[in-house]
C-alpha cells in the first residue's frame, strides 16, 4: 500500500508539472480547498488573549499582474476566506498588528496609527550565499547547496531556544529558495525595533560587505553561542563543503579559502595544497597545522573562521529589525515554482527536501485522482457527508505539512490556555 | 497632587545655555579622536570635566555649593533638550553624546555611590547564587573578554535580556532562556541602556510640545543656534533643486563624491541594481545634491533598466520608495541624506551591500588598493590609513579630501557626505561659484564658534535626570520635564532659576 502510495506520488510528479500560467485556474481552488484559514485565524487570533488582535492584523495581497494591495484586515477567519476567494492573491504577507484596523486607518488620525506587535521574524534566502556556494547562482537551488539552510535552522532555532529562551518557532519554506522563521511568544510579538535588531545582530557572525573579504572573526575566548553553533555544523560540515561543494577541490576555490588566511600560514598552505590532490585531503592539512601545539594563537581559530564563513546563516538584518516588515505568509503557493510555503518539521530537518514539497498543480491533481487509489480512505470520509469537502487535504501531499502546522498549534495554544485559566481565577476571586 | 503654578526664569543671555556646550562637544572631538574607553580617551574625559568642575562625582557627601552648580547644569540640559529634540539627526547626536558623558562618569563613581545611586534610581538587580557561578564558570569566562582574570572576584546580575540590549547586541555576555547574566563591570551598561530609553522617550514628548514653545520669538533664533552650531547643517532642507544634470553625475562622482558615494555610485553603474541599504544612503546623498524627484526616478529608473529590471517592474517595486524619499508617499516624512555617523555606526553592511564608509567597512587591503587606484602615493596611503586603524574614519576621509584636493589642512570639520561634496565643489571652482552654491546658510564649520564662560562658576555639563539623588532636585526635573510635555510656555526673565 504504501508503496503504491510512492510510486503514485512519483508518476503525479511528472504528471502534474508547475507552470506559471495555471496560477489563475488553480489557485481558485487551492484557497477553496487547501489554505487552512482556520487554523490560520486560531494562530493569528493567539486565543483572544489581547483585545481585536486578528482584527487589527495588516494583511498584504499581490494580485494578478504585480499589482500590490496594503492594510487589508479582516474580521474573523470567514471574512477573511471570503476576501481571498474574492481576489484570489497570488501571494500573500502577514504584517503587523497595529493600534487600530487596517482598513478603517482613515478614520484615526495618521499619526496615531502605529504598528504595536508583530513576531519576531527571519528571512534566510540562498542568494546572499553566492560567494560561496559553487554549484548555483541567484535563484537556484539544489540539493548540494540546500543544506545550507539546515545549518541555518539548526543554529538559529538552537540560539533562539536556548539563549533566547523562545517556544514558538514556525519555521517555513519560502517557496523557492530559502526558509523563514516565525517567533511567536507573547514576549517575542512585544519587542521593540532595538530589541529586535540587537537579537539580529548577536545571531549574525558574518560582518561586512562587498568591501570584505574576510567576513569571521573569532576572538578568544569564542563566545559559547558560537561554539554552539560551530558544533551543531562540525558533523555535517565535511559532507557538505568536502564532498557536495568540493570547496577545496580546484586552485580558484583554494584562493577563496586562502585568502581568509593570516599572511604567514597562506603561504605555507598554499605550498602544502599545490601538492594535495582533494578537499579532504586539504582541509586535514589545514586543521592539523592550525591545532598544532606549536601553531601561532592568531592560526588558532582559523579552520573555524572558514566554516563560519562558508556555513554560518546568513540573516537579513532588514527584515528582521522592523516591526512593521511585511512577510509572506505561511501556506502561500510560490508564483514562480508553484510550491506551497510550508512549515518544516523540527524534527526532521536533515530530511526536508524542497523539492519534494508539493506544489499546486500536483495537489490539485491528486484531489482529482487521489480517492480512487486509495479506496478505503475514501469509503471513511464519504461517510462522514458534508464535512468531506473540508478534509480534502487529509489525503494529498500537503497532509504532513498540515500535521507539522497542527503541532506547533498546539504547542501555543497550551501557553494562551494557562494564561486564559489565570485570568478567569482572577475575576471569579472578586 | 497640589496644584503647581511655576515660572523658570532662565537670563537670555547668560552662560547658562552656552554651558553645556564645550563639554558634550568635547565629548564628541574625544570619541572620534581616540578609540573610546581607551586610557587616552579617559585622561581626555577627566581634564575636560575638570575644567567644568562637575560636582558629581562623591554622591555620599553633597554640599550646597554642589546642588546649585548642579541645579544650573540641569537647566542647561533641559535648554540643549529643547534645542536637539527637533529633528531626528539631532536628537540622535544629542542622545550619542549624553550617554557617553553618562557612561564615564559612572564608570568614576566610588563604590558606595553607585549603589546609592541605584537605591535612589529604584534599580534593583539580585547576584545570582554561588552554586550557579560555579555550575555556569566557563560559559560565563568565555562569554566575556578578560574574564579569566576576574571572574573570582566579580558578582553576576541576572537581568532579562531586554533590559541589556547593548551587551546582547555586541555578544558580550553570556544568555541563557532569556536572561543575561551581567558582571558587576558591566552594570554600567543597563543603567545607561535605561538612561537612553527615557532619555529617548523625554526628547520625543518635548518634541510634541515644541510648536508652543517656538511661539516664543525669543527662544527661537537661540534654540536654531544652538543646534546648528553642534552638528553642522543637517541637510534636511533641499537646495539647488534642479542645479545638476543627470549627465553630470559621472564625472562629479570621480572629482567630487567623498569615498562612499563614490563606491555606491559606480556599483550602480556597473551592476545596474543596489540593494536596500544602498539605495536609501545614496539616493539620499543624491537629493540633498539637489536632484529633483522626477531627477531621481528617471536616474534609477534608467539604471536599473540596463539590468534586469524594466521600466513597468520599477514602477512596482521601487518608484515608491523613492518617492517616500521625497516625502511624497506613506506617512511623507521627508528623509534627511545620511551624516558620516549615521552612516559609521548604524546599519553595517552585509554580504551584496555596497553601502557603509569605505574607511570603516572595508578590508584594509582591499581600501588601499583603491586608495592607489585613486592615484595616492603610499606615503598618503600611509597617513590615511594610520587614521584608519586608530578608528578616526571621518579622519581618514578628510585626509583623502586633502590628498585628491592638493589642499593642505581642508579646514573644515567633516561630518557629512554633502558637506564633502559642497566643500569639493567650493575648492574646484576655485570659490566663484560658493557664493551662488551656499546661498542661504553658509555652511558653518562644525566646530561651535562658542567660547567658554570665563565666569566664576565654571561651565557645567548637562546631566540626566537619572543622575540626580535629592528630593528636590528629582521634583524640579519632573516639573521642569511636564512643562515642556504639556507645552506650557515658558516665562524667559533676566535672573536665576526659581521654581515654585
Ligand atoms: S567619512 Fe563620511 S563622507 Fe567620508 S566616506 Fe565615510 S561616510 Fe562617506
Ligand atoms: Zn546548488
Amino acid at each position: 500500500m504504501k508503496q503504491q502510495l510512492q510510486h503514485y506520488r512519483k508518476k503525479t510528479m511528472a504528471d502534474a508539472d508547475f507552470c506559471s500560467a495555471q496560477l489563475q485556474d488553480l489557485l481558485p481552488l487551492y484557497y477553496k480547498r487547501f489554505f487552512p484559514f482556520g487554523r490560520f485565524f486560531k494562530w493569528l487570533n493567539y486565543g483572544g488573549v489581547k483585545k481585536n488582535y486578528f482584527q487589527r492584523r495588516e494583511f498584504s495581497f499581490t494580485l494578478k499582474d504585480d499589482i500590490y494591495v496594503r492594510y487589508q484586515s479582516f474580521q474573523s477567519a470567514n471574512e477573511m476566506e471570503k476576501e481571498v476567494h474574492k481576489a484570489i492573491p497570488y501571494k500573500m504577507d502577514i504584517g503587523a498588528v497595529f493600534s487600530h484596523r487596517p482598513n478603517q486607518r482613515h478614520c484615526v488620525k495618521p499619526s496615531a496609527f502605529q504598528a504595536q506587535e508583530k513576531e519576531l521574524v527571519f528571512d534566510i534566502d540562498m542568494t546572499d550565499y553566492d560567494d560561496v556556494r559553487t554549484c548555483c547562482k541567484l535563484a537556484d537551488i539544489c540539493a548540494n547547496c540546500w543544506p545550507l539552510m539546515t545549518f541555518a535552522i539548526r543554529v538559529i532555532d538552537r540560539a533562539l531556544r536556548e539563549d533566547f529562551g523562545f517556544k514558538h518557532r514556525l519555521w517555513v519554506y519560502s517557496g523557492r529558495r530559502g526558509v523563514h522563521c516565525w517567533v511567536c511568544d507573547e514576549t517575542a510579538r512585544e519587542l521593540s525595533q532595538a530589541a529586535r535588531s540587537s537579537i539580529a545582530e548577536y545571531l549574525s557572525v558574518i560582518k561586512g560587505g562587498e568591501g570584505s573579504i574576510k567576513k569571521v572573526n573569532l576572538s578568544d575566548p569564542v563566545h559559547p553561542s558560537i561554539q554552539e553553533s560551530l558544533k551543531l555544523m562540525k558533523n555535517d560540515f565535511e559532507d557538505y563543503a568536502l564532498v557536495k561543494q568540493d570547496f577545496l577541490g580546484n586552485e580558484k576555490k583554494r584562493e577563496k579559502v586562502l585568502a581568509l588566511m593570516p599572511d604567514d600560514l597562506r603561504t605555507d598552505m598554499r605550498s602544502d595544497f599545490s601538492s594535495l590532490t582533494n578537499s579532504v585531503n586539504c582541509w586535514d592539512r589545514l586543521k592539523s597545522c592550525t591545532q598544532a601545539k606549536r601553531a601561532p594563537d592568531k592560526w588558532r581559530h582559523v579552520h573555524e573562521e572558514v566554516m563560519l564563513q562558508f556555513c554560518y546563516p546568513r540573516l537579513d538584518v532588514n527584515v528582521s529589525k522592523g516591526v512593521n516588515h511585511l512577510l509572506k505568509s505561511p501556506f502561500c503557493v510560490h508564483p514562480k515554482t508553484g510550491r506551497v510555503c510550508v512549515p518544516i518539521d523540527l524534527n526532521k530537518v536533515e530530511d526536508f527536501d524542497p523539492f519534494n514539497v508539493p506544489t499546486i498543480s500536483q495537489l490539485c491533481w491528486e484531489l482529482d485522482h487521489l480517492p480512487e487509489v486509495v479506496d478505503a480512505q475514501a469509503v471513511q470520509v464519504t461517510e462522514e457527508g458534508q464535512k468531506r469537502r473540508r478534509k480534502d487535504y487529509k489525503k494529498t501531499s500537503l497532509a504532513a505539512a498540515i500535521r507539522v502546522f497542527d503541532s506547533f498549534l498546539e504547542d501555543l495554544e497550551a501557553s494562551w490556555r494557562g494564561r486564559l485559566l489565570r485570568e478567569s481565577d482572577l475575576k471569579n476571586e472578586f | 497632587m497640589m496644584f503647581l503654578h511655576f515660572f523658570v526664569f532662565i537670563p537670555f543671555h547668560s552662560h547658562f545655555t552656552i554651558f553645556c556646550f564645550p563639554v558634550l562637544k568635547a565629548v564628541e572631538s574625544f570619541g572620534m579622536c581616540h578609540t573610546k574607553w581607551s586610557e587616552k580617551y579617559q585622561k581626555k574625559m577627566e581634564d575636560e570635566l575638570k575644567k567644568a568642575n562637575l560636582p558629581y562625582r562623591d554622591l555620599m557627601h553633597v554640599s550646597d555649593n554642589d546642588l546649585e552648580l548642579r541645579r544650573k547644569d540641569h537647566i542647561s540640559h533641559f535648554i540643549l533638550r529643547l534645542a536637539y529634540c527637533q529633528s531626528e539627526n539631532l536628537r540622535r547626536w544629542f542622545l550619542q553624546q549624553e550617554a557617553d558623558l553618562f557612561r564615564y562618569r559612572f564608570s568614576q563613581q566610588l563604590s558606595g555611590s553607585v549603589r546609592k545611586f541605584l537605591d535612589l534610581n529604584d534599580l534593583h538587580y539580585t547576584s545570582i547564587l554561588p552554586n550557579e557561578k560555579v555550575e555556569l564558570k566557563t560559559q560565563l569566562i568565555n562569554s566575556t573578554f578578560g574574564m579569566k582574570e576576574l571572574f573570582d572576584t566579580q558578582d553576576f546580575y541576572k537581568v532579562p535580556f531586554t533590559d541589556a540590549l547593548d551587551l546582547v547586541r555586541g555578544r558580550k555576555i553570556f544568555l541563557r532562556h532569556g536572561l543575561a547574566y551581567i558582571p558587576h563591570n558591566d552594570l554600567v551598561s543597563i543603567v545607561l541602556n535605561d538612561f537612553r530609553t527615557s532619555l529617548s522617550r523625554a526628547l520625543a514628548v518635548t518634541a510634541r510640545g515644541l510648536p508652543v514653545i517656538q511661539e516664543d520669538e525669543r527662544l527661537q533664533p537661540l534654540l536654531k543656534h544652538l543646534s546648528y552650531a553642534y552638528i553642522g547643517q543637517d541637510y534636511s532642507v533641499q537646495k539647488n533643486v534642479g542645479n545638476i544634470s543627470l549627465d553630470q553625475l559621472d564625472s562629479l562622482a570621480t572629482r567630487s563624491f567623498p569615498l562612499c558615494m563614490r563606491s555606491l555610485h559606480y556599483a550602480l553603474r556597473d551592476q545596474h541594481h543596489l540593494r536596500h541599504g544602498g539605495r536609501l544612503q545614496y539616493g539620499l546623498f543624491l537629493k540633498g545634491l539637489g536632484l529633483s524627484l522626477e531627477q531621481a526616478l528617471t536616474f534609477w529608473r534608467t539604471e536599473f533598466a540596463r539590468g534586469s529590471i524594466d521600466p513597468e517592474k520599477f514602477e512596482k517595486g521601487y518608484a515608491y520608495n523613492i518617492r517616500h524619499a521625497y516625502g511624497k508617499e506613506g506617512k511623507r516624512t521627508d528623509y534627511t541624506p545620511y551624516s558620516c555617523m549615521k552612516i559609521i555606526q548604524t546599519n553595517t553592511p552585509g554580504p551584496g551591500d555596497h553601502h557603509g564608509c569605505p574607511f570603516r567597512h572595508t578590508d584594509a587591503d582591499l581600501l588601499r588598493q583603491r586608495l592607489q587606484s585613486h592615484r595616492l602615493s603610499s606615503s598618503e596611503i600611509n597617513q590615511v590609513m594610520e587614521y584608519v586603524k586608530g578608528m578616526h574614519y571621518q579622519l581618514a576621509c578628510q585626509k583623502y579630501f586633502e590628498f585628491t584636493h592638493k589642499v593642505e589642512d581642508g579646514a573644515f570639520g567633516l561630518s557629512h557626505p554633502n558637506q564633502y561634496f559642497e566643500e569639493s565643489q567650493k575648492l574646484l571652482s576655485g570659490g566663484q561659484h560658493a557664493k551662488r552654491e551656499n546661498s542661504g546658510e553658509v555652511q558653518k564649520p562644525v566646530v561651535a564658534p562658542v567660547t567658554m564662560p570665563q565666569s566664576s562658576h565654571p561651565a557645567q555639563s548637562s546631566e540626566s535626570q537619572s543622575t540626580q539623588l535629592s528630593a528636590s532636585q528629582v521634583e524640579e526635573q519632573e516639573l521642569l520635564e511636564e512643562c515642556f510635555a504639556n507645552g506650557v510656555v515658558l516665562r524667559f526673565v533676566k535672573g536665576t532659576v526659581e521654581l515654585g
